[in-house]
C-alpha cells in the first residue's frame, strides 16, 4: 500500500497483542482529505485500540501509523500536533472552565492566535454563555460540544472522533454532524469517526470499515454495502457481522 | 523542549489554586502550623535544659528546611495527581506535549508553590521565634538547592510510582518523606543512628544539608567538600528519578496501562 500526499493517516499492517490476546490483527486503512470513513464494530472488536495506537498513548506490536505523512513512532510530536480527538469516555478536567480548559490545551497544542481561536470555538459550538462556567457543572450534551471545541482547536489534518454524538439528542446530533460534515470541505481535514449509531454512519460517512476480533472484514461506502451483501440495512448488515464475525461476504444475509 | 506546552501545564495549575481557596491554604497552612509548634517546643528546651543550648536554630531550622523540601516535593505529586484525580491522561499524553515538558512543568509549579511556602516560615520562623536563619550566610543558596533538588527528584519518582501502580497508589507516596526523615537527621547528627541506618542517611542529600547547617550554627568546622558531595548526589537522583518516569512511561504506552489509566477508579 503506497502512501500519497492526500493520505492524512495511513496505517499500515497494524498489530496489537497483549500477553497472547489479540486486540487489532494486521489492520490497513487510510483516510484521505475531505473524507470521513466510519471505524464500525461490535464492543470490543479494537476500535478504541486503533484509535488508542494512533494517538500515541499505545504502542502497536508492529505496524506503522503515519499521520500526514509523520510516523507516530519515531515523531510523537509532531505528528500529534496535527491531529485532535474527542471521546465520550475523555471528558475534559471538570474543576476547570470552558474558556480555561480551552486555553490550557490551545497552549499545549501550540494554537497561534489563541484567543481569537477560542471565541470562534465558542461562537461555532455556541459556548460563549458558558465560558465561565466548570465544564464538570455542564450536561453531557454541551461536554461532547466542549470536547468538540478542544479536539478543532489546533485545526488538526486528522481528527479521530469515538461516539461524539453519543451524549447529543437528535437534534443536537444532526447540527454537530453537519458542523463536522462541513469541516472536512472548509478544513480539508481527514476524519476517523466510531459510532454504533448505523442510522448517523450512514448519514455522514463516506466509507466504513467493518471490525471484528481485530480484523477489517468489510470496507466500503455506507450507502452501497447493505445492498452488496443481501442486507437490507447497514444495522441489519452490522448486526449479522457482529454475531458471525468470520462470515464471508457469500454467507451475508440476502 | 517547548515553552507553550509547558506553559500549558503551568497554567492548568494556577488555574485549579486561582480557582479554589481549598488548594491555596495548604501552601502555607500546615508549614505554619508546623513552625508554631515547634517554635514552642524549643523554646521550652531552651527552658528546661542547663546546657545553655539554643535550640532554636538547630531544631526549628531543621524543621523550617524538612518542610521545604515536603512542599517541593509534594508540589510535584500534586500537580501530578491533580491530572490523576480529574482522568486527564488520555486527553495529555495524546497531545504534542513530552513528557519532559509534562514534567518540566510540573517541576516550575512546585517551586512557585514551594517558594510561598518557604516566605510563610522565614517570616512566622524570625518573627515569633527569632530564628538566625540568615546566619547560614550564602551556604542557604547551596543548602536549599540540594533540598529542592532531592524533592523534584523524589516528587518525579513518587509520580513514577503512580502511574505504575495506579491511581490507589497514591497513599504509599505521601507518607515517603515521614519515611526517609529518620535517615537524614533533621533533628539530630547522623552519628546518633545504628551503622545501618548512617549508611541509609549518606545516600540521602540532605543528610548532607542538615549536617552542614548543624556545624556552621554550633561553630563547628564545616566541610565544603561534604557539601558539594550532597549536591551532586542530588542531581544524581534527579537523573535517575527522570529516567524511572521516563521508563515507567514508555511501559504504560507498550501495555496500554496509559489507554487504560483513565477508567480506573480512585478505590
Amino acid at each position: 500500500m503506497t502512501s500519497d500526499a492526500s493520505d492524512v493517516l495511513d496505517v499500515g499492517d497494524l498489530y496489537k497483542s497483549y500477553s497472547g490476546l489479540v486486540a487489532v490483527d494486521h489492520v490497513s486503512f487510510k483516510v484521505r482529505r475531505n473524507e470521513i470513513v466510519g471505524l464500525l464494530g461490535p464492543n470490543g472488536a479494537g476500535k478504541t485500540t486503533i484509535i488508542n495506537t494512533i494517538l500515541g498513548v499505545l504502542a502497536p506490536t508492529s505496524g506503522t501509523i503515519r499521520i500526514a505523512g509523520i510516523d507516530v513512532a519515531g515523531r510523537r510530536s509532531a505528528a500529534l500536533a496535527k491531529t485532535n480527538f474527542a471521546a465520550v469516555y475523555a471528558s475534559l478536567p471538570g474543576n476547570l472552565t470552558v474558556a480555561q480548559n480551552l486555553r490550557v490545551f490551545g497552549l499545549i497544542y501550540g494554537v497561534r492566535g489563541l484567543s481569537q481561536r477560542i471565541e470562534e470555538l465558542l461562537e461555532q459550538f455556541e459556548l460563549a454563555r458558558f465560558r465561565d462556567t466548570k465544564c464538570g457543572l455542564l450536561s453531557s450534551g454541551e461536554q461532547t460540544r466542549v470536547g468538540l471545541a478542544k479536539a478543532l482547536l489546533n485545526r488538526p489534518e486528522l481528527l479521530l472522533l469515538d461516539e461524539p454524538t453519543a451524549s447529543l439528542d437528535p437534534s443536537a446530533a444532526q447540527i454537530i454532524r453537519g458542523r463536522i460534515r462541513r469541516l472536512t470541505v472548509e478544513a480539508s481535514c481527514g476524519i476517523l469517526w466510531t459510532s454504533h449509531n448505523m442510522y448517523e454512519v450512514e448519514e455522514v460517512c463516506d466509507r466504513v470499515l467493518f471490525l471484528s476480533r481485530g480484523k477489517v472484514l468489510l470496507e466500503g461506502d455506507p450507502k452501497r454495502l447493505p445492498k452488496e451483501h443481501g442486507a437490507a440495512t447497514l444495522e441489519e448488515l452490522f448486526i449479522h457481522f457482529a454475531r458471525e464475525p468470520l462470515a464471508t461476504s457469500a454467507e451475508a444475509p440476502r | 523542549m517547548k515553552v507553550r506546552p509547558i506553559a500549558g501545564i503551568v497554567l492548568r495549575q494556577f488555574y485549579l489554586f486561582r480557582g479554589s481557596p481549598v488548594r491555596l491554604l495548604p501552601m502555607f497552612a500546615w508549614v505554619a502550623v508546623d513552625i508554631v509548634l515547634w517554635g514552642f517546643i524549643t523554646r521550652y528546651l531552651n527552658s528546661v535544659t542547663a546546657s545553655g543550648m539554643d535550640f532554636v536554630p538547630t531544631l526549628l531550622g531543621g524543621v523550617l528546611m524538612w518542610d521545604f523540601f515536603i512542599r517541593i516535593m509534594q508540589g510535584v505529586t500534586t500537580a501530578f495527581l491533580e491530572d490523576v484525580w480529574s482522568r486527564n491522561f488520555l486527553n495529555l499524553f495524546a497531545t504534542p506535549v513530552s513528557t519532559a515538558e509534562y514534567v518540566t512543568g510540573l517541576v516550575i509549579t512546585s517551586v512557585a508553590t514551594s517558594l510561598i511556602g518557604l516566605v510563610v516560615m522565614l517570616v512566622l520562623a524570625t518573627a515569633l521565634f527569632g530564628l538566625p536563619f540568615f546566619k547560614l550566610g550564602v551556604l542557604l543558596v547551596p543548602f536549599l538547592l540540594v533540598l529542592f533538588s532531592f524533592g523534584i527528584a523524589l516528587g518525579v519518582f513518587a509520580s513514577a510510582l503512580v502511574l505504575r501502580l495506579g491511581p490507589a497508589s497514591e497513599w504509599l507516596v505521601w507518607p515517603l518523606p515521614a519515611l526517609l526523615s529518620p535517615f537524614v537527621g533533621v533533628f539530630y547528627p547522623l552519628s546518633t543512628l545504628p551503622p545501618w541506618m548512617r549508611g541509609v542517611g549518606y545516600a540521602l542529600p540532605p543528610s548532607y544539608v542538615f549536617e552542614g547547617m548543624r556545624s556552621v550554627i554550633n561553630g563547628q568546622t564545616f566541610l565544603p567538600a561534604l557539601l558539594a558531595w550532597g549536591v551532586a548526589l542530588a542531581i544524581l537522583q534527579i537523573v535517575l528519578a527522570a529516567y524511572v518516569f521516563s521508563r515507567v512511561y514508555r511501559y504504560a504506552v507498550r501495555t496500554g496501562l496509559l489507554a487504560r489509566y483513565s477508567a480506573e477508579t480512585v478505590a
